[in-house]
């Protein structure tokens, strides 16, 4: 085989991490204006490692997994930023020379296996499809390795699904294909976009487990991108949560849970129930919505949400701060659980209890007017 | 209040187009629900269980329409070979001219329908017009479900300049009356064929074909695009990109599998309007050429005769109308149940 496009697996040899993203924007020109979809993430993977990425929707989880992989349109799209994947930079490669790396070195499981599957494809053309096209072999050798996928990601009676269309397999088993599609060349890195949000909540574990078993096995890190802190917490090796298009606070997954620093990811952890909560206790939620992509506010971008939020988070835009533990870093001028935090949270539940004193004594007529 | 964008409004995108051309389907079909429940209602007059297999046969209404084709395809296959016991489509009967069964002067003996205004046997002339009509009916639609197909699937898949080039394209030859666009090719046709080719060798059914074609490319290629376009966002298309497809594989082997269902339900539509433009091209004289019947010339070459021998016109205007009417019918029960087919999916 010729090496030229392939170059890639020989540069690498092993050593380093497998995937550098530095700085990496990824800016979307729209009628409203540009959308700063991702803006400006750090981070490393190494080999054989998990990462989680945490975020509500909109927070520019899976445009960043896009991005990081080029699959997004050229047209309207701004990139910047450096990725390194093996050593070698791929931000800036055409879609012609990236294609020897999709699906061989770095391949994709979606959030629906109901809509990326071909619905009128069998399920062995699926499969075999990408396995004839990257590895040089005939179609019946490619019909015997998409059976053994099949039966490595647990689908009973493999020969027989080959043959059979998406539709006729259930939600578990069609994103268990949609496994197999992507483990077919063996990827050394792996991105999961929520690979589990759309199945019921019984498959999810078997669907998770699944996946780091072929994980361990393979030696294939994973960027695991979700929204539910509960999916990443026993699987991911480190955390990166996502606010806005940027990592706001990035740790070992331990220290993330027992050291958080970042107003977000404690909301975002006391929004999940919990068993010793009695029942029916009313959910914590964060208030408001993700901000405008378009015309974020100045400062932190969390801070009009932020229990913690005082009068300089509106103005500056705190950097990444070392925690400290080893890894950790936040984006925080008033981090949970430092005096400053303390003392911030105190001051804002002050002000709010004035004012809903207030409002309850003197302002009636005000909103009378108001509504009028 | 003047209408301030917010965040929440949707920017104006491709999807804009997407919806005008479902209009313009939608809109293309809505015309035949009158024909379709005239055929509904004789269906239950006649069958006394009419629409009641909806959910899981096809129908009453679908199969009369089936059985009606099927006949129309067979006899004038038939006739073609002279496997039927039928007169000569160009022998004349000179005592049976214009002679028929609602005819004023009576009725020709021995000619169930009667005879032409040349004494022609009209059964004759219907069944081998019926060839002529089907071939260049069918032929035309898929000359357009080629071309139309090749480029609204081009447009579809690959959006941006490729897209706005075709779609102008599309747009510019729909602006042109279909009927003034197909006149004009086929003069030019004729003329190209008679100096390139040397007299009349070329079978005047193909300049037909490839004009009334040439009329139905950017019919075809619109809905064609519209369907593309939907199925290329799919992210089973983005998968496969992902696994490292190329666009052209992608294109022919995850988008038009998709696309072909809604393809073939327009295409039956197509051949109806197809069938009906030979017809209007023959009244207008640049059909097949005399004496080779076709349901169009047989109407257009007796069209002075409506008062005195209806027969003549009505004869191949109805079973035109019967035609169209069933492969209309058809279109929509195909395109009702691939609708059904991708909502369960």
């Amino acid at each position: 085989m010729t090496t030229s496009a392939t170059e890639p697996t020989t540069t690498g040899a092993g050593t380093g991490p497998i995937l550098e993203v530095t700085d990496l924007k990824t800016h979307f020109e729209t009628a409203r204006g540009i959308v700063r979809a991702v803006d400006g993430v750090t981070f490393s993977l190494d080999r054989g490692k998990t990462l989680g990425v945490v975020g509500e929707s909109g927070s520019g989880k899976t445009v960043l997994s896009r991005s990081i992989m080029g699959l997004l349109p050229k047209r309207g799209t701004i990139r910047e930023g450096s990725v390194r994947f093996d050593g070698v930079e791929i931000g800036d490669l055409s879609a012609k020379e990236m294609r020897s790396y999709w699906g061989a070195r770095l391949a994709m499981i979606f959030q629906d296996p109901m809509t990326s599957l071909n619905p009128v494809m069998k399920i062995g053309k699926q499969i075999t499809e990408s396995i004839r096209q990257h590895l040089d072999v005939d179609r019946k050798y490619a019909n015997e390795l998409a059976e053994n996928l099949l039966r490595s990601v647990r689908i009973p009676e493999p020969e027989q699904r080959l043959k059979e269309y998406p539709h006729q397999l259930s939600g578990g088993m069609r994103q268990r294909v949609c496994i197999a599609v992507a483990l077919a060349c063996g990827p050394a890195l792996l991105f999961a976009d929520e690979p589990t949000t759309a199945l019921d909540v019984t498959v999810q574990a078997q669907v998770l487990d699944l996946m780091a078993t072929q994980q361990r096995e393979r030696f294939m890190a994973v960027v695991l991108i979700t929204h539910d802190l509960g999916v990443v917490a026993g699987r991911a090796d480190e955390i990166a949560v996502m606010y806005a298009g940027r990592i706001v606070e990035k740790a070992p997954t331990s220290v993330l849970f027992s050291d958080m620093k970042m107003p977000y990811t404690e909301a975002l952890l006391s929004s999940i129930p919990k068993l010793e909560h009695a029942s029916h206790t009313r959910l914590a939620t964060i208030p408001g919505r993700p901000p405008n992509l378009v015309n974020p506010p100045k400062g932190c971008k969390f801070a009009p949400r932020c229990a913690y939020a005082q009068d300089r988070c509106l103005e500056e835009e705190p950097p990444l701060l070392p925690g400290t533990q080893p890894g950790h870093e936040f984006r925080c001028w008033f981090p949970v659980g430092t005096p400053e935090g303390a003392e911030a949270l105190a001051r804002n539940r002050a002000t709010a209890a004035a004012a809903t004193t207030a409002t309850t004594t003197g302002e009636p007529p005000a909103v009378l007017g108001g509504t009028t | 209040m003047p209408e301030q964008p917010t965040d929440d409004m949707p920017v104006v995108g491709p999807e804009g187009h997407r919806d005008l051309d479902r209009y313009a389907e939608d809109s293309l079909q809505s015309g035949l629900a009158v024909a379709q429940g005239s055929l509904f209602f004789s269906a239950v007059e006649v069958g006394g269980e009419g629409s009641r297999h909806k959910g899981k046969g096809l129908g009453l209404g679908a199969w009369l329409a089936i059985g009606w084709l099927t006949f129309i395809v067979l006899v004038s296959v038939l006739a073609q070979l002279g496997v039927l016991p039928l007169k000569s489509p160009t022998e004349s009967f000179a005592e049976c001219a214009r002679l028929g069964p609602f005819a004023q002067e009576g009725t020709a003996p021995g000619h169930l329908l009667g005879c032409d205004s040349n004494g022609r046997d009209m059964i004759a002339r219907l069944a081998y017009g019926g060839w002529s009509s089907l071939v260049v009916a069918t032929g035309a639609v898929l000359f357009g479900l080629v071309f139309g197909g090749i480029l609204g699937l081009l447009a579809g898949f690959f959006g941006g300049k490729v897209d706005t080039v075709l779609t102008s394209l599309f747009n510019v030859f729909l602006a042109i009356p279909a009927v003034v666009l197909a006149l004009a090719l086929v003069a030019f046709l004729q003329g190209a064929s008679a100096a390139g080719g040397g007299g009349d060798t070329v079978d005047p059914k193909i300049l037909l074909i490839i004009a009334i074609g040439i009329v139905s490319v950017p019919l075809l290629g619109r809905i064609t695009r519209a369907s593309a376009l939907t199925w290329s966002q799919r992210e089973f298309v983005l998968a496969a990109r992902a696994q490292g497809a190329k666009p052209g594989r992608i294109m022919i082997s995850e988008v038009l599998p998709n696309v072909l269902p809604a393809m073939m339900s327009i295409a039956l539509l197509a051949v109806a309007i197809a069938i009906v433009a030979e017809g209007t091209l023959s009244i207008l004289g640049v059909g097949v050429k005399p004496p080779t019947p076709s349901w169009g010339n047989i109407i257009g070459l007796d069209r002075g005769r409506i008062k005195e021998s209806p027969h003549i016109i009505f004869l191949p205007a109805l079973l035109i109308f019967f035609t169209v009417l069933s492969l209309n019918f058809l279109g929509d029960v195909v395109r009702a149940r691939l609708d059904v087919r991708e909502s369960a999916v």
